[in-house]
């Protein structure tokens, strides 16, 4: 009785962090609405022109103040914006003529390809690397990474990416140029899903796969370097904390092999943490993407951003935001309840 | 008694004694850390290239000379010159000003706010803790670089701008270790006791309270100019930040990418002055957060 006592408490406890959960964001949500509202129509001077550009007439301005309904209260407009949000309209980009919301979900895998294949090379490379660090701790290795780290929050990503390009593009020729693909392979897969390896290879044709691969190496393998530095560096203090610990000595005392004691013993208790790690690099990559796709004319929701930034079209910034901004808040809800999830101490 | 004796003094006579003293073993404390040493230099550095430009810098950082176009490194142009023939060395000494500013104003702006936003809540907690900590939260769950950018969309291109923007995304991260700081002070009994000799609110935050976030307020600080250089050259990079002619490095390097594959120098000479100060401000942080503040130091 006393167990169905706890299970019941367990149980309402877990309802209650799901609910509490989905609280915290739909708050959070709400926030980053309330921000990218305030920068909208409060932060300009005004809004209309802001929206209709510059050489709009009086009359398209009248209509498009109207149209915008600038002349009700705020509180109004806000929850209006927040109606509009939540059913996917996003207003119409004044460069490209099209809803917002359409030209964001054209552009956004391009931006998840380079993303996933930049947060894998982070991971294979950089969990390993943070695990010999920490086992070789003080020695040259561990020096080594300690720099490489810390470049990683002192190198600016497109100056990284030209100086890329320079080295592996125009010097060596190891890989393509910007872009996605050469102009001469453009259009000759069906696009399914807009990730182009992903189209190239259903369509099997390889040739393209191959060109699209090396177009997107450069790009990835920068954006992975940043994720390398910051997730080699936790992995090395989570594993300092491991092989500090007594059991990691009673197991060598036992005779354990010591691949054993490092990859079996000291490596599984730190998984639950690297998932978060893991999580907020990801999304950090998301938000690193838009200097990268700069730089190398990919066209992602950062080359998206930055084109809308540079014509002031301030539907398509709010919407690009948004966007970045609601996954980066997704990444790091969802990977704040897989830790909890996982981790054994917090049931 | 030598000065070194009087400075280490276990009972110092004046407060002037024991604050000097305190700021003495700090300082040594700091000199065995050489990566921090190497920090500082770096950061004494910029400090003298942006009083001294004027002197450092063999050329004017906007005079143009167009016969001089696109000039590798050389021993009379050490980093070369750009598309307009000016001198990128004298660009980048005179840059050095644009970029000492910015993170100045930044940290001027963001810092205290932060501040003051963290030890009210901490503070007063209640409501007033709800809903200043949940306003910080949804700040700091969002990408502060697209923050950035967005603001600078809406208030237009410009220097002032792109640093009122870029304060704007800064103060939360500050605002949560203040609060974190509050709270583990705020029923300590020295701030009974000057709640019952009859101090105000405004009183004890401001004298009692904020000087005691300072020391972990300074390391995060310093941790985060890095971030924030990268963030102000980015902005220069996209072209919304210090606008042409001024010499300022992201700005720099957004005019070289042009000529990257032909004329690397145009580029990349702005960026390792970035990388320079950057990594100084790292090295200095991280060995601050070691002689200020050791329990939340990462490196064992």
């Amino acid at each position: 009785m006393a167990t169905e006592a706890t299970m019941a408490v367990r149980a309402g406890r877990g309802v209650r962090g799901i609910g509490g959960f989905v609280v915290v964001t739909a708050l959070t949500f709400l926030g980053l609405l309330a921000i990218t509202f305030f920068i909208g129509r409060v932060v300009p001077i005004d809004p209309v022109l802001s929206v209709v550009g510059d050489r709009a007439t009086q009359a398209q301005y009248d209509a498009a103040r109207i149209a915008m309904g600038l002349d009700r209260p705020m509180v109004v407009q806000f929850f209006d914006y927040v109606w509009s949000v939540m059913q996917g309209d996003l207003g119409k980009s004044i460069s490209t003529n099209r809803p917002v919301a359409d030209d964001l979900l054209r552009v956004f895998p391009a931006t998840l390809e380079m993303a996933t294949l930049g947060i894998f090379i982070g991971v294979v490379l950089g969990v390993p690397a943070g695990v010999w660090a920490a086992t070789r701790r003080g020695e040259w290795v561990d020096q080594v990474m300690r720099v490489f780290a810390l470049l990683g929050y002192s190198v600016p990503a497109f100056w990284l990416g030209l100086v890329g390009l320079a080295i592996f593009y125009a010097g060596l020729g190891w890989v393509a140029g910007p872009g996605r693909l050469d102009i001469f392979y453009e259009g000759l897969v069906p696009a399914r899903t807009n990730v182009m390896l992903i189209d190239a290879a259903l369509a099997g044709d390889w040739d393209v796969f191959w060109n699209a691969l090396s177009h997107l190496v450069l790009p990835a393998s920068i954006l992975g370097f940043f994720s390398l530095a910051f997730i080699a560096r936790m992995t090395r203090s989570f594993m300092l904390d491991q092989l500090g610990q007594e059991f990691i000595t009673t197991a060598r005392v036992k005779g354990v092999p010591e691949w054993r004691v490092i990859w079996v013993h000291g490596f599984k208790p730190i998984r639950v943490p690297l998932i978060t790690v893991i999580g907020l690099s990801y999304a950090a990559l998301l938000e690193g993407s838009v200097m990268i796709e700069t730089v190398f004319s990919w066209p992602g929701i950062g080359n998206y951003l930055t084109t809308a930034l540079l014509n002031a079209d301030m539907n398509a910034v709010l919407g690009a935001t948004l966007v970045i901004g609601s996954v980066f808040i997704l990444i790091n809800k969802i990977s704040d309840v897989l830790y909890r999830v996982l981790d054994p101490r917090s049931k | 008694m030598s000065t070194r004796d009087w400075l280490l003094d276990d009972s110092p006579a004046t407060l002037t004694q024991a604050n000097l003293g305190r700021a003495w073993r700090m300082m040594s404390a700091l000199m065995r850390n050489p990566l921090a040493v190497a920090g500082l230099l770096i950061i004494l550095l910029l400090l003298a290239t942006a009083l001294f430009a004027p002197w450092i810098a063999p050329e004017s950082p906007v005079g143009q000379n167009l016969q001089a176009r696109l000039l590798p490194p050389s021993a009379e142009h050490w980093m070369g010159t750009d598309e307009l023939g000016r001198d990128i060395f004298s660009r980048v000494v005179y840059g050095s000003r644009i970029t000492l500013m910015i993170v100045a104003l930044v940290a001027v702006i963001s810092a205290p706010l932060g501040l003051i936003i963290g030890a009210v809540a901490g503070y007063f907690g209640g409501w007033v803790d709800r809903i200043l900590m949940g306003l910080t939260d949804v700040f700091l769950s969002l990408p502060k670089l697209i923050l950035a950018l967005a603001f600078v969309a809406a208030l237009g291109p410009g220097i002032e701008n792109a640093i009122i923007a870029i304060a704007i995304t800064a103060w939360p991260a500050y605002a949560r270790i203040a609060r974190a700081e509050t709270l583990t002070f705020r029923n300590a009994e020295y701030i009974q006791a000057v709640r019952l000799v009859g101090g105000s609110h405004t009183r004890i935050i401001t004298r009692h309270v904020l000087p005691l976030c300072t020391s972990s307020m300074i390391v995060r600080v310093t941790l985060d100019m890095a971030g924030i250089i990268l963030t102000a050259a980015g902005l220069g990079f996209l072209g919304l930040g210090a606008q042409p002619p001024l010499p300022e490095w992201g700005a720099m390097i957004s005019r070289g990418r042009t000529f990257i594959l032909d004329q690397w120098w145009v580029a990349t000479m702005p960026g390792f002055a970035i990388i320079l100060v950057s990594l100084g401000f790292c090295f200095l942080g991280d060995g601050l957060r070691d002689v200020l503040d050791p329990k939340q130091g990462g490196e064992k």
